[in-house]
Order: C-alpha cells, then structure tokens, then sequence
C-alpha cells in the first residue's frame, strides 16, 4: 500500500493513503497518511455504517490541505477487537450420521448461505469451488485426516485457496446467522473454534504439515496465529 | 477471553522488511470539489465475471468500473477479518461513501474506474514497484483521475 502511495504520486497522482500498520508508514514515509487503529479487513472501521465510513474518509481527504510531506496522522477513534463473547450462530444439528461431521454440517448450512448471497447480491465463494463443492472439498480435507495423502485426496485445488473458498461460504452465512455482523475476529473464532469445518481444517494442517506437504500450502490454512498443534 | 489477533498480526507485519525509497514524491492536488478521484485497494477485488489473482505474490491490477458491486474477494489471506467486507463492501472499497461525497460536491468527481490489487507480495515488492505500479498510474492519469484514495486489508 505504501509502495503504490509512492508509485502513483511519483507518476502525478496525489494519493491519500489509509494505514493500518503505523510502524510499517513510519518506516515508507507515503505522501498522505491516516493510520487508523481499526481491526485488519476493516480500514474504514464499521461495517454498515455510513456516517462513521464518512467520518474516516473526511479525516483522509483533509490530508490533501497539507502543503508540504510526508504527513502521518492518527485518527482520534479507536477499535480493537477486544470482545468478551463469541459470536453466538446457532450450528445445525447432525442430520445424516453416514456423512464426515463438516459436510453434514455445511450442507446444512446451504440455505443460511443461499439467503445471506440473496441478500448482498454477491459472493465470494468461487476462487477455486462453488457452494455446491464445499461438501465434497471438507470431505477431501476428512479423507486427508484419516490417512490418505493430501496429493490423492481430490483436493479440488490448494489447500489455502479451497480454504478461501470455505471459509467464505461460512463467513457470508455468519451475519445470518448471528443477526448481524459480527465484531472482527470473532467470526473467525466461531468458524475454527465452535464449526465442524474449522476443526476439520485445523485437523487437515496439522496432517499436511507431517505429511510433508509444501508450509505455503498447509500454513495459511489458519491465521498465523493458530499454533498448527493446538 | 480475548479475540484480538490485530495485536499479533501488527507486531508481525512491523517486523517485516520493507521497500526503502529516496524521499517522498508530492503531487499538488486541485481542491477536492474539483478533483476526479479514484479508489486503490489491496483486497484483490474482482468482477464476479473475471479470473482473480495467483495464489501467491501476483503483481497484476484489474480494473474495477466504478459503478460494478459485482464484486469478489479474491486475497485469501486468513490473517484479516473478512466478515466486514462480506457484509459491506464500503469498509474496505468505499465506492458508496465517494459516490455520496460527489452529489454532496465535496468530490468533484470519480473516475471511470477504481483499481485493486492483492497483497501477498514478496518482501521486496519490485514488480510493483518498477512495473505494475506505474503500469496502473499511467492509466489512472490517461482516465483523469487527480487523486488516489489507498485503501488497505
């Protein structure tokens, strides 16, 4: 981001740069810079709130009154991602016992999500699989699991990117789930801490991980956070 | 019980090596209820209709028409909250607030198109830099685009 602030003013374009990392704009030193200490995903602070996106973006464009740089300051508001409760979505109880507990589970899920795509108009479910192959990707990730190498496992593409692809399905069904948006992170506790699928994925790194499967490929399969042996 | 992981992620990204420049460049700006202006994000946004990015430090730009919300995102990073942008794409592609900003005049108007790019870019960011980058700037400028809003994941 700080590398396309300096490219594009240095090509006559006056940039005016939202910053997540203060250290990281320190260091570059953009033209035009607002750090604002919001949760990572969410640069101008609030999902579905208009007049606090304004508030930012008026913060931003203020900036481009300074005559002379690089200018770096800090939006006055802060949010952390400091919540007390998990996000509270209700999971489906089993239905057919025959099947790995996730693609139970997502299945089940199918009409929460056909309603939350309903309702944005848009999904981004679709870097490597659809809704329909979610099941059948989270039964790859079970047989891997049990045993059977993560190259034979039907694995419909890469492990980080049929992870997007899951995690996108239970992320857009989440807020109707939940009724409503959920605080940054605690959907993503809900989905590797509380979901079938999540635990599933969990299971799925830490087995490609001794398997010997490529890092870049089982790694990012959980936030850099998550220990692979918790 | 804590769910912070911002905490961690920041440390992680302030410890990473970054790209160093001579100086800073300046662009004078026209005053903004007179400028044309356009987004630039890094949440490897995409038409619903178009292919998104390789999976691992892809340089490339798409072009976004301002007025599509068809669209996609394609950063797979797990180490960001996507529920917001799932929910609401202004949180992190405030196409709406800007579109508000010009029928208020505040912004005098925005461009043909917004552009996104993906992170996951290796340590030295050089094809950016020296060839995607500018690539990107010559078409904004070409569109009369004045200003840049840079927006992160």
């Amino acid at each position: 981001m700080c590398t396309l602030a300096h490219v594009f003013e240095a090509a006559g374009l006056a940039t005016v740069s939202l910053i997540s990392v203060r250290d990281v704009a320190e260091r570059m030193r953009p033209p035009r810079a607002l750090y604002a200490e919001f949760p990572l995903g969410r640069p101008l602070g609030k999902p579905l709130d208009p007049d606090y996106q304004r508030g930012v973006l008026d913060a931003a464009f203020a900036l481009l009154d300074a005559e002379a740089g690089p200018v770096l300051e800090d939006f006055p508001d802060v949010i952390t991602s400091e919540v007390e409760n998990a996000v509270a979505c209700s999971l489906p109880p089993r239905h057919d016992p025959s099947l790995p507990p996730a693609v139970d589970e997502a299945r089940a899920l199918r009409d929460a999500y056909d309603r939350a795509v309903e309702a944005t108009g848009r999904t981004s479910v679709g870097r490597v699989i659809d809704a329909d192959g979610i099941p059948d990707a989270l039964a790859a990730f079970a047989r891997i699991v049990d045993g059977t190498e993560w190259m034979e496992a039907g694995l419909p593409g890469f492990g980080i990117d049929t992870v997007h692809d899951i995690r996108a399905y239970y992320e857009e069904l989440c807020p109707e789930l939940a009724g409503g948006v959920p605080d940054a992170w605690a959907s993503e506790h809900w989905f590797y801490d509380e979901t079938e699928a999540g635990k599933l994925i969990q299971a799925a790194r830490r087995a490609m991980r001794d398997q010997g499967a490529p890092q870049m490929l089982w790694f990012y399969m959980a936030p850099v956070v998550r220990d692979p042996d918790k | 019980m804590s769910l912070n992981n911002d905490v961690a992620m920041r440390a992680m990204a302030a410890a990473l090596p970054v790209p160093e420049f001579d100086g800073t460049p300046w662009t004078e700006p026209p005053p903004l209820s007179e400028a044309t202006v356009a987004i630039c994000t890094t949440a490897g946004l995409h038409l619903d209709s178009e292919h998104g990015w390789e999976p691992n430090e892809d340089p490339s730009y798409q072009m976004l028409p301002s007025d599509a919300r068809n669209l996609v995102l394609d950063h797979w990073s797990p180490n960001f909250d996507r529920v917001g942008i799932a929910a609401d794409l202004n949180v992190a592609y405030p196409a709406d607030r800007l579109e508000e900003m010009v029928d208020e005049g505040v912004i005098g108007a925005i461009g043909p198109n917004h552009v996104s790019f993906t992170g996951n870019q290796d340590d030295t960011v050089a094809k950016v830099r020296l060839e995607t980058g500018p690539a990107a700037a010559a078409e904004l400028k070409a569109q009369g685009i004045d200003v840049v809003l840079l927006t992160p994941v």
